[in-house]
């Protein structure tokens, strides 16, 4: 029988969420980490026992870990993030150059085939590869020092990579987002990158249509059809049909347009879910209403996913990388919020409930599901 | 034996106790120090002092002796006490964040 593990970056440490096929009755395991920033955890499809967590605190830097024994287990990896060459400056907030600092990986993507083989989206942008289970980490410096990086401003929570997409079916080809720089793409394996941010339109900037400068929060991938990628802009919920070659607003009749999640149902490649947060001014859902938004037609219209979320007094956010979809029929999605509850729907959507209420609050969820 | 004080979040990362006891060659600096003590100990590299640089994060302080030596030169030898064991060297986690 198929099982599900969760796995829970927090503010305060990582959880472990585990169940059977039911997603009835679950068991946490945790702290991991405690008192540590766990920006993300994630495992290797190749090897589901290959786990990856990044841990970090302002007081002692970044602390990269492994475990073998799918979170049983911990061991400290490399935490050597060199960027190549002398680093030259990237645009600050108050507009002057500012040079480029590494303060913490944001996101891990093992690969799809090798477990040992990781890339890491970090803060200041960049994206590094480790071909040694973590041990080792070497920068794949085309996209940092691609001709329009000089240009490139923190959001808010800083300059981050926070999404990297793998294409299933083709090696050479990923997707990687940054806040405030947009989408870029590479066909050669991370060597060269171009920005993919045709059609997205953002009022923040002089030009609303510029090559860079987007603040991009989450794009998301179906693996049966890897050209279509769904995004969850600052403001505007978008869709390509081109891998990225030209996006277009799938907003429709959402509440709100802002938000940091999206994601794909496993088994539906057109059932999208975002969860609508009220403003980048708020960062809390809109009406003290907890509610998940599913389109079941790619985008446009959006019904909305209440039942047994908080429909009153509500407002927290759900920060980007903190929805996940687990591979069974029914499709099980999962978030985790800023007031530290995580909550899993095993009927995609329809019903929800908490698996649990007090953690610290989430930073990112990811779902393995095992045989 | 030189007589070195984790803050409790590096003594949980290092699998150790409150204080670490190493045997460091002469001279004993700040930068000897925590070079056996990272050689001793991987996992706190990168925690006390950048990888790259070796600079001293920000956030961590360095005592021995009643003195803040966070600002010292790193190749400057340390206090008598300190490398005769008598006194500790202190690794502080600044007291930050309200």
């Amino acid at each position: 029988m198929s099982k599900v593990r969760v796995l829970v970056g927090t503010r305060k440490g990582a959880f472990v969420l585990s169940s059977d096929a039911s997603r009835k009755q679950w068991k946490v395991d945790g702290p991991n980490f405690e008192g540590w920033e766990i920006y993300h955890v994630k495992g290797s499809p190749a090897n589901p026992d290959r786990l990856y967590a990044s841990q970090s605190t302002g007081w002692f830097g970044q602390v990269l870990q492994r475990s073998n024994d799918g979170g049983e287990t911990w061991e400290a990896a490399g935490n050597q993030f060199a960027y190549e060459g002398t680093p030259g400056p990237h645009v600050w907030y108050d507009g002057s150059p500012h040079p480029w600092e590494f303060k913490r990986v944001w996101h891990l993507e093992p690969s799809l085939d090798d477990p040992d083989t990781v890339y890491a989206g970090v803060e200041d942008a960049a994206l590094f590869k480790s071909t040694d289970a973590g041990q080792t980490w070497a920068e794949l410096p085309g996209l940092r020092t691609h001709e329009t990086a000089s240009t490139w401003a923190p959001g808010a929570g800083g300059l981050c990579l926070h999404t990297i997409l793998i294409d299933p079916t083709n090696a050479e080809r990923m997707f990687i987002a940054i806040s405030s720089a947009g989408v870029f793409r590479t066909d050669d394996a991370g060597k060269t990158w171009r920005p993919a941010n045709k059609g997205l339109r953002s009022n923040t900037m002089p030009d609303q249509d510029a090559e860079v400068g987007h603040c991009v929060h989450r794009i998301a991938m179906h693996p049966s059809r890897p050209n279509v990628l769904f995004m969850q802009k600052h403001w505007d919920v978008m869709r390509t049909d081109n891998a990225a070659e030209s996006w277009r607003e799938i907003s429709g009749n959402l509440p709100s347009d802002f938000g940091f999640v999206v994601d794909v149902h496993a088994n539906e490649p057109d059932t999208v879910y975002v969860i609508p947060i009220k403003s980048d001014s708020h960062h809390f859902v809109p009406d003290g209403k907890l509610r998940v938004y599913r389109s079941r037609t790619g985008g446009d219209e959006w019904e909305a996913l209440t039942k047994g979320l908080p429909q009153e007094n509500c407002y927290v956010n759900v920060l980007r990388d903190a929805m996940a979809v687990d591979a069974l029929d029914p499709c099980g999605v999962y978030f985790g919020t800023s007031g530290g509850q995580v909550y899993a729907s095993a009927d995609a959507g329809d019903s929800w409930n908490p698996i649990v209420r007090d953690l610290p609050g989430v930073l990112s969820v990811e779902v393995q599901t095992l045989k | 034996m030189i007589h070195v004080v984790l803050p409790a979040h590096l003594q949980t990362l290092a699998g150790v106790g409150r204080v670490v006891d190493l045997e460091v060659s002469a001279p004993v600096t700040q930068m000897s120090v925590l070079d056996a003590l990272e050689a001793s100990h991987p996992a706190l590299r990168g925690t006390i002092r950048d990888t790259t640089t070796k600079r001293r994060r920000p956030m961590l302080r360095f005592y021995a002796c009643a003195e803040d030596l966070s600002d010292a030169s790193p190749e400057a030898p340390l206090p008598d006490e300190v490398v005769s064991g008598k006194e500790p060297y202190l690794i502080i986690g600044a007291i930050a964040g309200g």
